[in-house]
């Protein structure tokens, strides 16, 4: 059955890949669908053997064959499926059925569909390879499959030269985490003498908490998910990666690939426990990132870049959750983010496609009379992702906050202010786009329409799934949930840890019932933010400035902290100079020149011995002379 | 023989045969040597040792001409053997070179069969020096204008190399108990570490030269750039291999005294081959010349691995060879065939060619990938132990080294990208039979390796260990 879950989206890449041009248009999608659709068939089959085994068992290993086999290095091409690759597989397959249903229709009218739908799967091949893997090299095989999909995918319009340029830019920002990510492996293998996971952290095990090797591991990975989940200082592609088709954002930019990051620290779990150094700084880049993505947020006009930012923010979110050591919260998180974010951007799909290619919220306004479902499914997951009661967000974001306040007041403190400037752009965007009035002037609004069926069913299915998500780990104090919860699932404490090593188990999180109150206490605050972001866009109907009317911090927010711009200043120039300096002066001068140099010098000193040989002949007798005394001369003494 | 005698023959016939020759019957004749090396590949035992096929007296009894094989010499034959008839394919063009340039290339095929299979250092020599002579006047008569100025450098510089491999040759010669250029013969010279740095230089020379290492590079890119396609998929593919093939076959087991002295330096000199290759990569306009840099690079971490004398160091390396040689002629073969159709290969003058031709746009990005090491491509697998030899060597060399992974992407995919992306004037023409054919060889050659790399290093792992066996032995201490 694993090696079905793999194989089919592998195959559907083959065949739409190369028959799909000669296939009619209206199988290519449903075929790419199917394939998808039967990887997740064959997952759930998986999964319901795992939840009928006791923790710590069921888990099921596919060895192929050998990848590598060099001196004392060996590496297999091999597969596992456990409890933590059981979970990220199912969303990958079971979110990925959905953007596919709903590409069909939303990339209808595209000349290169076949090319989109074989991309697609090979991207939900690489990505399972990534999470199903068995070793350390698998990951990396799909780690960097899927960045290569990535960058296929935002330059899929490839007219495009600045799609171009994002999708380049986003494979290399991805290459210099892959970099550290690389270097991370060694050190694994040069310590441990295995990728393997089952050894690796069977070896682990056995040293203590701050051992250098494993801070070092720690941090040289997390480089890596820096680059993949695109947190401070590689975030910057990921905004610019909405340069792709919409359904791509929403199944690689937001539900799945960019979760990697997490999946590898949780997965590596054993490493990070012994890490507490690395854990911190995980942390403090994880709020960094929050709160300046956040921010940026703020001022964004362009629907996608608000949820690309938002994004980024949320991983954040997650990645602080890891810091503090809280790994369930943090897969907890990248579930119901799959769920509620994915919907927003198949919402934002669905509205750029009503408004025939429009994504800046100021040319939008009042389409809720115009999409109703698109309005009501955008409703919820803007609700979901801003943490309202009894969604899911609510549940995932309340389990990391009280994680982090059990770990550290000032980072609680400036997490709940990105959770609230979240309130506000969220709702900021929502009211804009939804309520008003319409503001554009290309087409009339009679024009707007609502999205077909295939695009607005899987809009249900999420905005289902998104209210009803938080039941895969209701908190303790609401009763045990769905067979008792992800804790349960996942069971640290129980033997069934993600590898199959216990070491330690999970800290317990812990508060007081004083603690709870101020947690309790946050949802007026909440509600605030809410009252003031409906006053301005809502009930005052405030259209965002245009960009060139920011002035202060505004501007700075606007421009994105001149992130962009201040790398291009510090590495792109200096190496683009270094690199001209090299051609000019370096290799055409110095090495061309020192060469031919030589041979000017021989060509000098040919020409002096030359005028020895001048053809007198009366010379020549005085150098035989000469030449017979001296070999006398050696001769003799 | 019969791998160095059909193509010779098939050399003579083009040449005989002028314009009456048929190109496909040139390919099917250099690829007949393929079958014989298949062939070839039966007589090896369990041992890996070297083996004698061929045997005979030639300047005198101890100077013979004598021919051995083992998977390493299989590997290079096959690489060889493979890309040569490719390169005949591939250059099918109707102009009045095409008869001289087609023999030459068959000339070349036989001559680097010998410099593989040599096993007696006067036949070595001589065969290196035979590769030389018809890649010099492919690029002498079929280039630019600056063609005299430019084939001169690079005969001068792998000229003098080969001149101080020769000296160091005789120099062991001399040496030897029984007056014999026989590879054993050679090999069972005693030296003192001072006299193995000078022997060991000498060849290094020659080697470093033909890959080329740092400051040995300068003849490199004017002449990949400059030279005909065909010539550049020579001397990319195959060529620059003898140099590394040399460094395992003759530099380690005649001198192996004094590799401890020279491993420092080369690896030193190799990193900074691949970040200076890589930065001067970024910024180049034409294609071709960006491939040479970038080439420059590849086989720079090769010759690290190797002098890191681990077993992912060589094996890597040798995968490695293999691999370059494939992705470098597939990208010299896309860009012949983008100039061919538009006239130019510069970068800004190119653009959109994707829209008119899918099938080049496919295999264009299949190299490329197989270029910057993209997981199961070809590229990968070598890449990965190579620079993994290098970091049990020192892990700030290798973070030097893996910045190529960056710059790798950074270049190749701008090529890619100013060439068949974006909007651009130019349209290509439709692909023809032979490129076609030549395109579905070599990706099946990048996602084979990739998929199964252990098939190559299972072939070579034999011989690679005896060398290094012979290397542990003289210096006690490594393995």
């Amino acid at each position: 059955m694993l090696e079905w879950i793999i194989v089919l989206p592998l195959l559907g890449f083959l065949i739409n890949g190369l028959f799909g041009s000669i296939f009619p248009k209206s199988i290519v999608g449903w075929l790419g669908t199917a394939f998808v659709f039967g990887s997740f068939v064959a997952t759930c089959f998986l999964f319901r053997d795992l939840l009928t085994s006791l923790p710590g068992e069921g888990s099921v290993y596919l060895r192929v064959f050998t990848f590598l086999n060099v001196g004392n290095f060996h590496v297999d091409i091999a597969f596992q499926f456990d409890r933590l690759s059981a979970i990220m597989a199912l969303i990958i397959t079971g979110i990925g059925t959905l953007i596919h249903l709903y590409s069909i229709s939303y990339m209808a009218d595209d000349a290169g569909l076949y090319k989109f739908f074989s991309f697609l799967n090979l991207f939900i091949f690489n990505m399972l390879v990534l999470v199903l893997g068995s070793n350390f090299m698998m990951m990396f095989f799909g780690w960097e499959g899927v960045g290569l999909c990535s960058y296929l995918l935002i330059g899929f319009w490839y007219k495009n030269v600045s799609f171009g340029k994002a999708a380049r830019k986003a494979f290399i920002m991805n290459r210099i985490g892959d970099l550290g990510l690389l270097m991370g492996l060694f050190l694994i293998y040069q310590n441990f003498g295995s990728f393997e996971y089952t050894e690796v952290f069977a070896k682990v095990g056995r040293l203590e908490v701050g051992t250098e090797i494993c801070t070092a591991i720690a941090l040289l990975l997390f480089i890596g998910a820096m680059g993949k989940s695109a947190q401070i200082p590689l975030f910057t592609w990921l905004p610019d990666a909405m340069a792709g088709p919409t359904p791509v954002s929403a199944l690689i930019h937001a539900a799945t690939m960019v979760t990697a990051g997490i999946y590898l620290v949780v997965r590596c779990e054993a490493i990070y426990a012994l890490a507490p150094f690395a854990r911190e700084v995980i942390m403090w880049i994880g709020l960094a990132t929050s709160l300046m993505a956040a921010l940026i947020g703020l001022k964004q006009n362009d629907i996608k870049k608000v949820l690309a930012y938002s994004t980024v923010s949320q991983l954040g979110f997650m990645f602080i959750a890891l810091g503090c050591g809280a790994y369930t919260a943090a897969l907890f998180h990248v579930i119901t983010h799959a769920f509620f974010k994915a919907l927003l951007f198949l919402g934002a799909g669905s509205v750029i496609h009503g408004m025939h290619h429009e994504q800046d919220i100021r040319q939008m306004g009042g389409l809720r009379k115009k999409m109703p479902i698109t309005y009501l499914t955008f409703l919820i997951g803007t609700l979901a992702i801003t943490g309202f009661p009894m969604l899911s967000g609510f549940f995932s974001k309340d389990e990391i906050f009280t994680a982090i306040l059990s770990h550290n007041r000032l980072v609680f403190i400036l997490g709940l202010l990105s959770a609230f400037i979240t309130v506000f752009y969220t709702f900021r965007m929502f009211f804009v786009t939804f309520h008003g009035t319409y503001r554009n002037h290309h087409h009339s609004f009679e024009k707007v329409h609502e999205s077909p069926l295939l695009m607005t069913l899987p809009l249900l299915i999420l905005a289902v799934l998104s209210v009803i998500g938080g039941a895969v780990n209701f908190p303790n104090y609401m009763g045990e949930g769905i067979s008792g919860g992800l804790h349960h699932l996942l069971s640290f404490d129980g033997g069934g840890r993600f590898s199959p090593i216990l070491i330690f188990p999970e800290q317990s999180f812990e508060i007081s019932h004083a603690q709870e109150w101020l947690l309790a206490a946050l949802t007026p605050l909440f509600l605030t933010i809410f009252v003031v972001v409906r006053n301005k866009y809502l009930v005052k109907a405030a259209v965002p400035e245009a960009d060139a009317d920011q002035v202060g911090l505004g501007k700075v927010l606007a421009n994105k902290f001149y992130v962009d711009e201040s790398y291009d200043r510090s590495f792109v120039e200096p190496i683009e100079l270094v690199s001209d300096t090299l051609t000019e002066y370096v290799d055409e001068k110095a090495f061309k020149s020192s060469f031919d140099g030589i041979g000017r010098a021989n060509q000098y000193f040919g020409s002096l011995l030359s005028r020895v040989q001048n053809g007198n002949i009366e010379y020549y007798l005085v150098y035989m002379v000469v030449g017979l005394c001296l070999l006398l001369a050696f001769n003799l003494f | 023989m019969e791998v160095i005698i059909i193509p010779f023959i098939a050399c003579l016939c083009v040449s005989i045969l002028g314009k009456r020759n048929n190109i496909w019957l040139s390919t099917l004749f250099s690829s007949l040597p393929l079958f014989f090396v298949y062939q070839y590949f039966q007589h090896l035992d369990s041992s890996g040792k070297w083996i004698s096929l061929f045997d005979h007296a030639w300047i005198s009894d101890k100077i013979r001409f004598t021919l051995a094989f083992d998977g390493l010499t299989g590997l290079m034959l096959i690489l060889t053997n493979m890309l040569v008839p490719l390169i005949i394919l591939a250059g099918i063009r109707n102009d009045e070179n095409q008869v001289k340039l087609t023999a030459l290339t068959l000339f070349m095929q036989a001559a680097l069969n010998g410099v593989f299979m040599a096993h007696d250092g006067l036949m070595f020599y001589i065969f290196w020096e035979l590769a030389l002579i018809p890649i010099y006047f492919i690029t002498l008569t079929m280039s630019g204008k600056q063609a005299f100025k430019i084939t001169l450098r690079f005969f001068l510089y792998t000229f003098v190399g080969s001149l101080a491999m020769l000296a160091s040759l005789i120099y062991l010669f001399l040496h030897t108990a029984d007056h014999s250029f026989d590879f054993e013969s050679l090999r069972a010279v005693e030296l003192n570490l001072n006299q193995s740095i000078g022997v060991g230089a000498g060849i290094l020379l020659a080697f470093l030269v033909k890959i080329p290492i740092l400051p040995f590079h300068s003849w490199q890119a004017d002449t990949y750039t400059e030279a005909p396609a065909s010539g550049s998929m020579l001397l990319g593919g195959i060529m620059l291999k003898m140099g590394l093939y040399g460094i395992l076959r003759w530099y380690f087991p005649l001198a192996p005294e004094s590799i401890a002295f020279f491993q420092p330096w080369i690896i030193g000199l190799s990193v900074a081959g691949v970040l200076y290759g890589a930065i001067i990569a970024l910024r180049q306009k034409d294609m071709k010349r960006l491939v040479a840099f970038s080439s420059l690079s590849h086989v720079a971490l090769i010759a690290a691995g190797f002098f890191t004398l681990s077993a992912e160091g060589i094996e890597g390396g040798l995968l490695q060879m293999f691999v370059h040689g494939v992705n470098v002629v597939g990208l010299f073969l896309v860009i012949e065939i983008i100039e061919r159709s538009t006239g130019t290969r510069v970068l800004g003058e190119l653009g959109g060619l994707a829209k008119n031709n899918r099938i080049c746009m496919v295999f264009f990005m299949l190299v490329a990938l197989g270029t910057m090491a993209v997981p199961f491509t070809n590229g990968f697998p070598g890449e990965f132990l190579l620079l993994k030899s290098l970091y049990a060597y020192n892990h700030n060399l290798a973070l030097l080294a893996g910045l190529t992974i960056i710059f790798s992407a950074v270049y190749i995919l701008r090529m890619v990208q100013f060439s068949m992306f974006g909007e651009g004037k130019k349209a290509m023409s439709p692909l023809s039979w032979n490129e076609i054919l030549a395109f579905v060889i070599l990706a099946v050659g990048i996602v084979g390796i990739g998929f199964m790399p252990q098939i190559i290093i299972d072939m070579v792992h034999k011989s690679v260990l005896i060398i290094a066996t012979w290397i542990s032995e003289a210096n006690g201490i490594l393995s």
